[in-house]
């Protein structure tokens, strides 16, 4: 479990150290660069991939430790591993102007699609990505980017309510029974602190879109998020698994997999009747990259089997992998429920998509919230 | 006499060149670290935020007049009280332990200053999360207090907690500069005024106070400077409960991707304190004066 537990995904806290050096780093970076916007010339199937070596970012223990080793043993192409904290600080270095070095980035969905359209991403080649076909077709066409034209899903899932069903009386099936507590439960539950997830539960609960801009709904969903404050412990984007676990909250906004690293057979996931999100983290290439048959070589490698199994099963994530995730749902279904969600249950939820200008407001959304 | 003359000679001697040269990296130093990043700092201040971070133009004063709406303005109140709070029980504790160090002999002198800056050997991060610990309500602080009929309390993710925390993390560089004066102190004094007549609380107040107020003044400031700015504590141990002007400048860079409202958010915190550091200055001047 311990890779689990140290994985920073999402962890602000944890992003803290890249996060510093990110804006040192970024700070000279300034503007928006538009990009190559010209067609590369088409890729060769046939490259010899042994004189080809790429560099991927992803987050800290995302993927199998040794897949350096087994890239380079299956397709013979070079590979350096780098690492980032969040989207944000990744984002800030592909945009930075000039040659990042980066041949593959992770990123969640809602990113890859500003990416694209500032004209920084290669097309997804799908001759040298022929895995493509095991995937779920849900999970291709996810609206940040229908038909998974410049990005490939490699983990999905939702955002719901964590709970411990032994110091509940009732399991929650709403939204509201988190965001208007019972009495018994106020001071007992923890929400996101990141947008859009802090506004999701409200926006949800009153019937919005999760990526709402309209300014009207965006100060009914402040106004219920003011409401709920005060009946919250806090807000927790890194331990609130733990909290759980330790008796301290009942409920918890969590992203789905993380409800199980708590390892506490007592804490439960439910998506609440409202509705939820449908979160994505994708690869994407670079139009910069030098190397693109084995970039597009190495996207093939993650979303096949091996690389799904281990990600499936350390990260506790659902796989876009049809085959290994219903290997999954059977082997984990009945410990991690997360996991046995179908395509059809996640497409429920809706996906997030890029904010743009808006991002703003709901920045302005969680410091009013947080400071009030 | 003699040495002073002597050296001032030989400094002379120096030549203009080499004085020249020798100021070449403290110049660099300063160039590079401070005046080139504080200078992009104010540009970035007046441009307009670009769709991935960034800064792009037209030039804008739209970030400094948000700078002045309530939200923000109650953000930096509340981190000065919390900052000042945690400086003035910084100063309450550190004090008498710098006090009593001074009492020691000095080989237990070297253990105890060793002791004070000991935590700083371990991780910020792992020492805060530590507080996280000890503070919730299945925590040994609450635990403890239920012992004795006091608890369970209700101390993490609470503005209390936050003052706490940032209590801890800087007492040392309350303690140290105190030490530091009180070292220089001569004894002698305390001991012509005890003979005097005069009672503890006067030796303190007309003896020991202001000989030690360049010090003070020196702790207070190192306390109160980090803390304003802190944003790790209160997200750990504040729970998001309480934000303060430093997680509000990390979000604008990280989240929202404003960076020149972030910048004009830095710069309200840098303009205060510039102001802080002027009163300190005068306040040592004029302590100078009164130890002449």
């Amino acid at each position: 479990m311990a890779t689990q537990r140290t994985r920073a995904r999402r962890a602000s806290v944890l992003g803290i150290a890249g996060a510093v050096c990110a804006v040192l780093l970024a700070a000279c970076g300034g503007g928006s660069s538009g990009g190559d916007a010209s067609p590369s010339p088409s890729l060769d199937p046939s490259a010899d991939l042994s004189k080809q070596s790429i560099v991927v970012s992803n987050w800290d223990a995302y993927m199998d430790p040794d897949v350096a080793l087994k890239f380079t043993d299956t397709t013979k192409a070079n590979i350096t591993v780098a690492k980032h904290a969040t989207n944000e600080e990744i984002v800030g270095k592909l945009t930075a102007g000039g040659d990042p070095g980066i041949d593959v980035a992770f990123v969640s969905g809602q990113y890859a699609q500003a990416l694209n359209e500032a004209g920084l991403l290669e097309p997804i080649d799908p001759r040298l990505v022929p895995n493509m076909a095991n995937l779920y077709p849900e999970s291709k066409n996810l609206s940040f980017d229908p038909g998974s034209t410049f990005s490939v899903p490699y983990a999905w899932g939702t955002t719901g309510i964590c709970y411990r069903e032994d110091l509940m009386a009732a399991a929650p099936t709403s939204w509201n029974d988190l965001l208007n507590p019972a009495p018994e439960y106020e001071k007992k539950t923890l929400m996101l602190a990141t947008q859009p997830w802090l506004n999701l539960p409200a926006a949800k609960a009153l019937g919005f879109s999760a990526n709402t801009t309209d300014e009207g709904e965006l100060e009914q969903i402040k106004q219920q998020l003011l409401k709920t404050k005060p009946t919250l412990l806090g807000f927790d984007d890194v331990t609130f698994y733990s909290r759980l676990a330790a008796g301290e909250v009942v409920m918890a906004v969590a992203w789905d997999g993380w409800c199980n690293y708590s390892g506490d057979p007592n804490v439960k996931f439910v998506v609440p009747s409202e509705g939820a999100d449908l979160w994505a983290d994708t690869m994407v290439v670079l139009k910069s990259s030098k190397n693109k048959e084995a970039a597009m070589a190495y996207i093939n490698f993650m979303i096949g089997d091996e690389m799904q199994s281990w990600m499936t099963n350390n990260i506790l994530y659902k796989s876009p992998n049809k085959t290994i995730a219903e290997k999954a749902a059977a082997e984990l279904g009945a410990d991690f429920p997360n996991i046995a969600m179908t395509p059809a249950d996640l497409a429920k939820g809706e996906s997030l998509i890029d904010l743009g200008a808006a991002s703003k407001i709901y920045q302005q959304i969680a410091t009013e919230v947080q400071a009030s | 006499m003699t040495s002073r003359t002597s050296a001032g000679v030989r400094r002379h001697g120096d030549g203009p060149l080499l004085r020249a040269l020798s100021s070449v990296p403290a110049l660099v130093y300063l160039l590079v670290l401070m005046v080139i990043p504080l200078g992009l700092v104010i540009a970035y201040a007046f441009l307009t935020s670009g769709r991935f971070g960034g800064v792009q133009g037209p030039a804008t004063l739209d970030n400094i007049t948000r700078l002045f709406q309530p939200l923000y303005l109650e953000v930096l109140a509340s981190s000065v009280v919390n900052a000042g709070l945690a400086t003035f029980i910084a100063f309450l504790i550190g004090f008498p332990a710098a006090l009593a160090i001074t009492r020691l002999s000095l080989s237990w002198q070297t253990v105890a200053l060793i002791a004070v800056v000991m935590p700083f050997w371990t991780n910020f991060l792992i020492r805060t999360y530590a507080w996280i610990l000890l503070l919730n309500r299945e925590g040994i602080l609450s635990d403890g207090l239920a012992l004795i009929g006091l608890g369970p309390i209700e101390v993490l993710y609470t503005r209390e907690a936050v003052i706490l925390g940032l209590t801890y993390a800087y007492i040392p560089l309350m303690v140290l500069p105190i030490y530091a004066s009180l070292q220089r102190l001569d004894s002698m004094l305390l001991e012509a005024a005890c003979n005097l007549g005069a009672g503890p609380w006067r030796r303190f107040r007309t003896i020991l106070l202001p000989l030690t107020m360049p010090g003070i003044i020196t702790g207070c400031l190192f306390v109160f400077i980090p803390s304003l700015g802190n944003f790790v504590i209160p997200e750990l141990l504040g729970g998001g409960n309480s934000q303060m002007i430093g997680n509000l400048i990390r979000d604008q860079f990280l989240k929202s991707r404003d960076w020149p409202f972030g910048s004009a958010l830095s710069l309200l915190v840098l303009a205060l304190l510039v102001i802080i550091v002027m009163l300190q200055a005068s306040a040592a001047r004029r302590s100078r004066k009164w130890g002449a």
